[in-house]
């Protein structure tokens, strides 16, 4: 009885270390202006819902949101495309120095963000793609394909070869093959893949940073680490606006635990 | 078995983007590096290896370096000890442990910046909650030697999932059968842990180093909002060094020298990973 108590006040405490952040800024986020500089009172005394929709009236949030989505769909979409079709070309064709091609992906996942950025930003300059969606979307398309790459070539692995030769037999082209048999049985690996591509440009800042100049473009992160305040801090905006940006994120990892799981692991842990 | 259809096709779309996008720009930044450019005025000239000469004599970069190492180093044991602690708790069968495990990723989900935003806030030396429920008074951000570790904290907090994810992993293909015929002959938890877990974990241990360090290595965003290097370039590491003198004074020659150190840096910490990982193979 006393070690089942001890263990549940330890998994409490394993639970607020993890969500406590996210929790304050919650309770911060409906805590009147007057209220932000001064503690105790820990919990708002009068709650108000005033930065939510501050963030949307003061700040062009509405805009940043909808930058993000658009990057950070686009990207998990080409990153599937590219990803996938090369993952194929790996796991069942014919490919000379497969090893060495796998090996070279898998560095580029190790490359550090501050080596590239200069050059990509001079050339991203060169082309006029300043301060656009597509400078974004092509660099984290590229970043990401390391990760599509392994994930998606592991999960074709397993399916049996005898499929592709049975297809083969029956008249269809590697292509054909492709798409008509090997997604439609890979759709929970491209699933993973997806979650894990679409979390990882939603959150990247660097490059955000970078070729990004106004709120036409710029996507969440960078507009919560610039937020712009007049005299003081906007701790309530900052609060409600990562709040507003997180809460797709807690209900990704709510929804699909198992698949993220996964999708770490892949290749990591040896059966 | 396997014809021989080639797939050279079906990866080309690929090898091209990573090309033109990561190995193109590596060369363009040695070459950035041989010259001294300033973006702003036009100005480009080949002056060879003397941004090597003059970053030897840096004190700001040797700063940098130090405090890179430092918190890669500390960054990177507390979370794997943390993380070890972690998984081990929670790899048992309990009631909601589907919804515990959720909660465990929601630090490893929210965006770096946030979480930096948050830590930032509950940081603060007047109203900050930490400073609140551990009744103190430490200036966390703004004094050198508390600001690094607090940065180290927030790395901590958002990167154990990760390590709990791969080590519960790792935990879950250790026959049981092992734990029963180790109890039956009387071995101890701890003898059990150091005996049986640890070895048979050590693979993954290893493969989680090589996530981590090389990710801790590379840090940017979570110190660049926390402090922006501050105070007096105590939290400065080699990424957020490079940033500055590339995109606020815009010196991109001195600047890529300082990417292609990190750059370099990353290459040998790689290597001597692979190397440790293909002996713990053999």
């Amino acid at each position: 009885m006393i070690k089942r108590i001890a263990f549940y006040t330890l998994l409490l405490f394993v639970v607020l270390y993890c969500s406590g952040p996210l929790i304050w800024q919650f309770i911060t986020s409906l805590k009147p202006d007057y209220e932000l500089t001064v503690i105790p009172p820990v919990f708002p005394e009068s709650p108000t819902a005033a930065h939510y929709f501050s963030i949307f009236q003061n700040y062009p949030f509405l805009r940043i949101i909808l930058n993000s989505a658009i990057v950070a769909s686009s990207t998990t979409i080409l990153s599937l495309a590219v990803g996938s079709l090369c993952a194929f070309g790996l796991a069942k064709l014919r490919v000379r120095y497969k090893a060495f091609v796998l090996g070279f992906v898998l560095s580029v996942s190790m490359f550090p963000p501050i080596a590239t950025v200069s050059p990509l930003y001079i050339i991203i300059r060169a082309f006029g793609l300043r301060d656009t969606w597509f400078a974004l979307i092509i660099t984290y398309t590229t970043f990401s394909l390391p990760l599509s790459i392994w994930i998606l070539t592991n999960f074709f692995k397993q399916i049996p070869d005898e499929i592709y030769s049975a297809a083969r037999v029956d008249g269809c082209s590697p292509f054909q093959i492709f798409y008509k048999i090997m997604l439609p049985l890979s759709l929970p690996g491209i699933f993973t893949t997806a979650i894990l591509v679409f979390i990882f440009s939603w959150n990247e800042f660097l490059y955000a940073l970078t070729f990004t100049s106004t709120p036409s473009s710029r996507t969440i992160p960078v507009a919560i680490a610039l937020f712009p305040g007049l005299h003081e801090i906007p701790w309530g905006d900052i609060a409600a606006a990562s709040v507003v940006v997180t809460i797709p994120l807690i209900a990704i990892v709510f929804a699909f635990q198992k698949r993220i799981v996964e999708g770490l692991t892949s290749g990591a842990v040896k059966e | 078995m396997k014809e021989r259809v080639s797939g050279n096709n079906f990866i080309l779309p690929a090898m091209v983007l990573l090309v033109c996008v990561t190995i193109y720009p590596i060369f363009y930044v040695v070459y950035l590096s041989l010259h001294r450019k300033l973006l702003i005025f036009g100005i480009s000239k080949f002056v060879g290896f003397d941004n090597y000469v003059f970053l030897l004599k840096d004190d700001r970069f040797w700063n940098a370096l130090r405090n890179t190492v430092y918190f890669t180093f500390m960054s990177v044991s507390l979370e794997l000890l943390l993380g070890l602690l972690i998984a081990l708790f929670l790899h048992r069968q309990f009631r909601l442990k589907g919804l515990v495990r959720a909660v465990v990723l929601i630090p490893w989900a929210i965006p770096t910046v946030v979480s930096a935003k948050m830590w930032e806030l509950m940081y603060n030396t007047d109203f900050g909650i930490l400073n609140y429920i551990l009744g103190v008074n430490i200036n966390w951000l703004g004094s050198p030697f508390w600001a690094i570790h607090a940065a180290i904290f927030v790395d901590v907090w958002k990167t154990t999932p990760f390590v709990v994810i791969l080590l519960t992993a790792g935990l879950q293909v250790i026959p049981r059968e092992l734990y029963h015929a180790a109890k039956i002959d009387g071995a101890g938890s701890w003898e059990i842990f150091k005996k049986i877990t640890l070895p048979l974990l050590k693979p993954i241990i290893l493969v989680v180093l090589i996530f981590r360090t090389l990710d801790a290595f590379r840090i940017f965003d979570a110190i660049y909002v926390l402090t922006g290097g501050g105070p007096a370039n105590t939290t400065e590491t080699l990424s957020i060094y490079a940033y500055k003198v590339l995109f606020q004074t815009l010196q991109f020659g001195y600047g890529s020298t300082l990417s292609v150190i990190v750059f370099m840096c990353i290459g040998f910490i790689s290597v001597f990973y692979i190397k440790l990982l293909s002996r713990g193979i053999r």
